[in-house]
C-alpha cells in the first residue's frame, strides 16, 4: 500500500522523534534504521538523508548499511510478502518446487513485486520450522507441509 | 531481591508445578491439573494458539478455571507432530492435537480422568499408544540438559524459573566463589562452544578475566543462528530465555563486565518477544540492574536485532554489527577477549553454551563431565530435518552414534526408502555416508570424517536427493551470503558454484571435479573467516564419499538419483503402459504421444521433467532416470 503524503509527514515526524532518543546510545544506526524500514517499509533516499543528518555520519554509510543486510529494502514492497523457505531442511523435501510453483502463478520472480502491488515474493533462507518443511509464510501466515498443487488455492486468499 | 526472597519464591511456586516432573500433584495446589501447550514457533505454525482459546473457552464453560491451568511453554521437541498438548499430573502427550478434540479431552480425561487413547502419540515405526511422554522412543535416548526446561516452564513467568532453582547459580557465583574458581569449574567442566567451533568456554573467559574493575567490557549472547536447519538457539530462547540471562550475569561478573547485548536473528519474532519480557521481569525482581542481590555487581542487558546477513554469526562480524556497522568480519588477532564491542574486551558466547552454565554451577563440573566423550563432555542439541519420520529437537550426550540419533531416536527414513546421507554444520559442514553412521558424535570425530558440529543441524537425505545437487545448493547460500571483503571467499566460491551449475546443468567436462578441488582447497586455506574457510566443506565431503555421482554427471552425464532436472529423462516402460492415453492429456508440453491401447511415448526433446506423467499413470509406467 502505496502511502499518502499526510501518512509520510506524520511517519517521517515520528522517526525524528525517534532518532532523537535513540541518538545518544551506543551503536545506533542499526535499531533506527530498523524501526525506519518497519515504519516505511522500505527506506527510500530522504529517510536515508534524514538518518545521516540527525547522526551526523555520511549518506553513504546508512546506503552501505542498508545495502548490505537483506532486512532492508530501497523499494517499496507489495501488500503482502510472500517467503518460500528455502532453508536446507526445505530444499531435500522439494521447496525449491514449491517456491517456482509461487513464481509461475506469480509471474514474477524471487525479490520481484507483482506489477498490483500486491504480492512480493522475499528470498528466505530458513524460518526455523523444519518440522514442517516445506514451508512458506504469506504475511504472519505459516503454510507447512506443503506441494506445489497447494499453492494456487493458498494464494487466492489473498 | 535477596537470596531469601528467591528462595521464598521458589518455595511458593514450586508445589504447584513441580507435578511437572513427578507427576503427581502436590496437596493444597490451587489448580489440580494442568494443561501445557506448546508455544513454539513450530506449534504455533501449525495452530496451538487457537487450541489455547478452545481450551480457555471449554475449561470456563465447564466451571473449570480454578482447578486447571492453562501454560504455554516453549519447544517439547517434536514439532513434526504439532501442536502438542500435555497434561499433567499424568504427563500425557496428545499430538496433532485439533480444535475439535479438545472438548473430548477436558471432558473424558481432565474431567472424567480417562486417557483418550485414539489421540494420544503413536509410535510411528510400531504403531504402539504412547501415552506418557517419556515412555517414547523419541525421548527415552535423550538427556535434557540445556533444553530442560523448554516444554517445562512458562518461559513469560519468572516465578516458574525460579521454581526450578532459577537464579540460584547467580547466587552461588556471587556469594559462594571468586571469578578465578568459577573459571576453573568451567575449565574443569569441559565444556566447549556450541556455536560450532568448539572453543573451551573456560579459556574464552579467562583471556577476558584479566584487568578486572579498570575497563570497560561486554558481555555478548551469539543467537543470530543462521545455519538454515538449525533451530536450537530459537527454542531455548523461547523456551528458557532466563538460563541465557542468568549465565550472561555469571559471565558479567567473572570478566568484570556491567553490560551485555543479545544479538538475536530478527526473522525470530516470538524469541525476541519472550526474551524482551524476560529480561523486563529479571529487572523488575532486581537480578539485572544495580546490586544484584545486595552485592556491589552491577549487569543489564539489551537486545539488538540481526537484519538477515548470515556472515554476523561469525564472531567479529556479529560485533561490529551491533556497533551499527556492514557485518564484515575483520582479521584476528586482535582476538574479541582483548578488543571486542566498541573496541573494549567481550566474550561471545553461544544461546545452547550459555543455556549449559547454570547447571554446570549448580551441579559442578564433576557431573557435567561424567556426561561425554574425553574431549567433548556434557550434550548437545541436534535439530533433525529432512527425509526423516521424527523431525525436531533432540539432545543426546556427546558420543552418541549418528544412527542412534537417526533411527533409534529420530524413528529412521519415511515411506520406505533407503539412507544416503546426514548433512551437519549447514553451510560450513559435509555429508555423512551410510557407511559412518557409527561415528559417535563429538567435535573431534566429526572433524575427522571431513564434517563438523556446527550448531547442531542434521539433515537426512534419502536414495531421491542428488549429492551433487546438495553441494550447489550450499554454495549457493555461501555465494549469497558471502560479505564480500576477501577476494578468495567472493571470487572462489562463484566460480565453484558455476562449475556445479555446469555439472548438474549436463555440460560437465573432464578436469572440472579436479578444478573444484583445487579451488576448494585454495579457499580453505586463504579466506579471511570463518564463512569462506569452512564454504567448501560441503563439495569436499560429497566428493571425498560420493565422487562417483559427481562422475556420473560429468562422464555420462546422467543423475543417478534422478534429481537433477536437465540429466533426468522421463520414460514410460512398455511393459507396463496399458495405452489408456491420461498422461499424454495431462502433460503440459505435448510431449507424450501414442495409440490408444498400445505403449505411449515420450519425445525427449519436448519433455520438460514437471513428473505430472508420473503421477497421473494408474499403472506405475512411467519413472524418472
Amino acid at each position: 500500500m502505496a502511502l499518502t503524503t499526510e501518512q509520510i509527514a506524520k511517519k517521517t515526524e515520528e522517526l525524528k522523534a525517534f532518532i532523537e532518543e535513540h541518538k545518544n546510545m551506543p551503536g545506533p544506526l542499526m535499531p533506527i534504521m530498523q524501526y525506519a524500514q518497519e515504519s516505511f517499509g522500505y527506506l527510500s533516499l530522504e529517510t536515508q538523508l534524514i538518518i545521516s543528518d540527525m547522526l551526523g555520519i555520511p549518506v553513504t554509510e546508512v546506503y552501505g548499511v542498508a545495502t548490505f543486510y537483506a532486512q532492508f529494502s530501497l523499494q517499496p514492497k507489495g501488500d503482502n510478502i510472500i517467503s518460500v523457505c528455502q532453508g536446507t531442511a526445505c530444499y531435500v523435501k522439494g521447496g525449491a518446487a514449491v517456491l517456482a510453483e509461487v513464481e509461475k502463478e506469480l509471474g514474477i520472480t524471487s525479490n520481484q513485486t507483482t506489477q498490483d502491488g500486491k504480492f512480493t515474493i522475499q528470498d528466505t533462507r530458513c524460518l526455523g520450522c523444519c518440522g514442517l518443511a516445506p514451508v512458506m509464510t504469506i504475511n504472519e501466515d505459516v503454510y507447512g507441509k506443503l506441494t506445489p498443487s497447494k499453492v494456487k488455492d493458498i494464494l487466492a486468499k489473498y | 531481591m535477596t537470596l531469601e526472597e528467591l528462595k521464598r519464591i521458589q518455595a511458593e511456586t514450586l508445589p504447584q508445578i513441580n507435578m511437572r516432573h513427578t507427576h503427581k500433584t502436590e496437596e493444597n495446589v490451587k489448580y489440580k491439573r494442568q494443561v501445557l501447550i506448546c508455544g513454539g514457533t513450530g506449534c504455533t505454525s501449525s495452530g496451538s494458539n487457537k487450541l489455547m482459546d478452545e481450551f480457555r473457552a471449554q475449561l470456563e464453560s465447564k466451571g473449570l478455571t480454578e482447578s486447571v491451568q492453562i501454560v504455554r511453554t516453549g519447544c517439547f521437541g517434536l514439532c513434526e507432530l504439532g501442536p502438542i498438548v500435555i497434561v499433567y499430573p499424568e504427563g500425557v502427550f496428545y499430538a496433532q492435537c485439533k480444535v475439535e478434540n479438545v472438548e473430548k479431552i477436558v471432558d473424558e480425561h481432565i474431567i472424567g480422568g480417562k486417557i483418550i487413547d485414539e489421540l494420544v502419540y503413536h509410535e510411528k515405526t510400531t504403531g504402539e499408544v504412547k501415552e506418557k511422554l517419556f515412555d517414547m522412543q523419541f525421548y527415552k535416548k535423550q538427556h535434557r540438559v540445556a533444553l530442560r526446561n523448554c516444554g517445562v516452564v512458562d518461559p513469560e513467568v519468572i516465578e516458574d524459573y525460579i521454581a526450578f532453582n532459577g537464579y540460584q547459580a547467580l547466587a552461588k557465583c556471587l556469594f559462594e566463589y571468586t571469578p578465578e574458581q568459577i573459571i576453573e569449574i568451567m575449565l574443569e567442566s569441559g565444556l566447549r562452544g556450541r556455536g560450532g567451533a568448539g572453543f573451551p568456554t573456560g579459556l574464552k573467559w579467562k583471556f577476558a578475566a584479566g584487568n578486572r574493575g579498570n575497563v570497560k567490557k561486554y558481555v555478548c549472547c551469539n543467537g543470530d543462528e543462521g545455519d538454515p536447519g538449525a533451530f536450537m538457539d530459537r527454542s531455548v530462547l523461547e523456551g528458557d530465555p532466563h538460563s541465557v540471562i542468568e549465565a550472561m550475569a555469571i559471565a558479567a561478573y567473572v570478566i568484570g563486565a556491567d553490560q551485555g547485548y543479545i544479538y538475536v536473528r530478527a526473522e525470530y519474532p516470538i524469541a525476541v518477544k519472550r526474551l524482551a519480557i524476560a529480561i523486563n521481569q529479571a529487572r523488575e525482581k532486581g537480578l539485572l540492574g544495580k546490586n544484584i542481590f545486595g552485592t556491589d555487581f552491577c549487569f543489564d542487558v539489551e537486545i539488538r536485532l540481526g537484519a538477515g546477513a548470515f556472515v554476523c554469526g561469525e564472531e567479529t562480524a556479529l560485533m561490529v554489527s551491533i556497533e551499527g556497522h556492514r557485518g564484515e568480519p575483520r582479521p584476528r588477532p586482535p582476538f574479541p577477549a582483548v578488543k571486542g564491542v566498541f573496541g573494549k574486551p567481550t566474550i561471545l558466547n553461544n544461546v545452547e553454551t550459555y543455556a549449559n552454565i547454570p547447571q554446570i554451577i549448580l551441579n559442578g563440573a564433576e557431573w557435567f563431565k561424567g556426561m561425554g566423550t574425553e574431549k567433548s563432555k556434557g550434550t548437545k542439541v541436534f535439530a533433525l530435518g529432512g527425509k526423516i519420520v521424527n523431525t525436531g529437537l533432540v539432545e543426546v550426550p556427546m558420543g552418541t552414534t549418528i544412527r542412534e540419533i537417526i533411527f533409534d531416536i529420530g524413528g529412521g527414513i519415511p515411506n520406505g526408502k533407503k539412507f544416503k546421507a546426514a548433512q551437519t554444520g549447514g553451510p560450513s559442514g559435509g555429508c555423512i555416508p551410510a557407511s559412518l553412521l557409527d561415528t559417535h558424535v563429538d567435535y573431534d570425530s566429526l572433524i575427522a570424517i571431513g564434517s563438523m558440529m556446527g550448531s547442531g543441524g542434521l539433515i537426512v537425505m534419502d536414495e531421491d536427493n542428488c549429492m551433487v545437487d546438495i553441494a550447489k545448493f550450499f554454495l549457493e547460500f555461501t555465494v549469497d551470503e558471502s560479505c564480500g571483503k576477501c577476494t578468495p571467499c567472493r571470487e572462489g566460491t562463484k566460480r565453484m558454484l558455476e562449475i556445479l551449475t555446469k555439472i548438474t546443468d549436463g555440460r560437465g567436462e573432464d578436469g572440472d571435479i579436479e578444478k573444484l578441488e583445487e579451488l576448494a582447497n585454495t579457499i580453505k586455506t586463504t579466506s579471511l573467516c570463518g564463512l569462506g574457510q569452512t564454504a567448501p566443506n560441503p563439495v569436499l565431503s560429497t566428493l571425498r564419499y560420493f565422487r562417483d555421482e559427481y562422475e556420473a554427471h560429468v562422464y555420462e552425464k546422467r543423475c543417478p538419483a534422478g534429481c537433477c532436472k536437465k540429466l533426468a529423462k522421463v520414460i514410460i516402460d512398455p511393459d507396463k503402459c496399458k495405452g489408456c492415453s491420461l498422461c499424454s492429456k495431462k502433460c503440459p508440453v505435448g510431449a507424450i504421444s501414442g495409440e490408444i491401447k498400445k505403449p505411449f511415448v515420450i519425445d525427449q526433446s519436448k519433455c520438460i521433467k514437471c513428473g505430472v506423467c508420473i503421477d497421473s499413470c494408474k499403472f506405475g509406467a512411467i519413472s524418472k532416470k
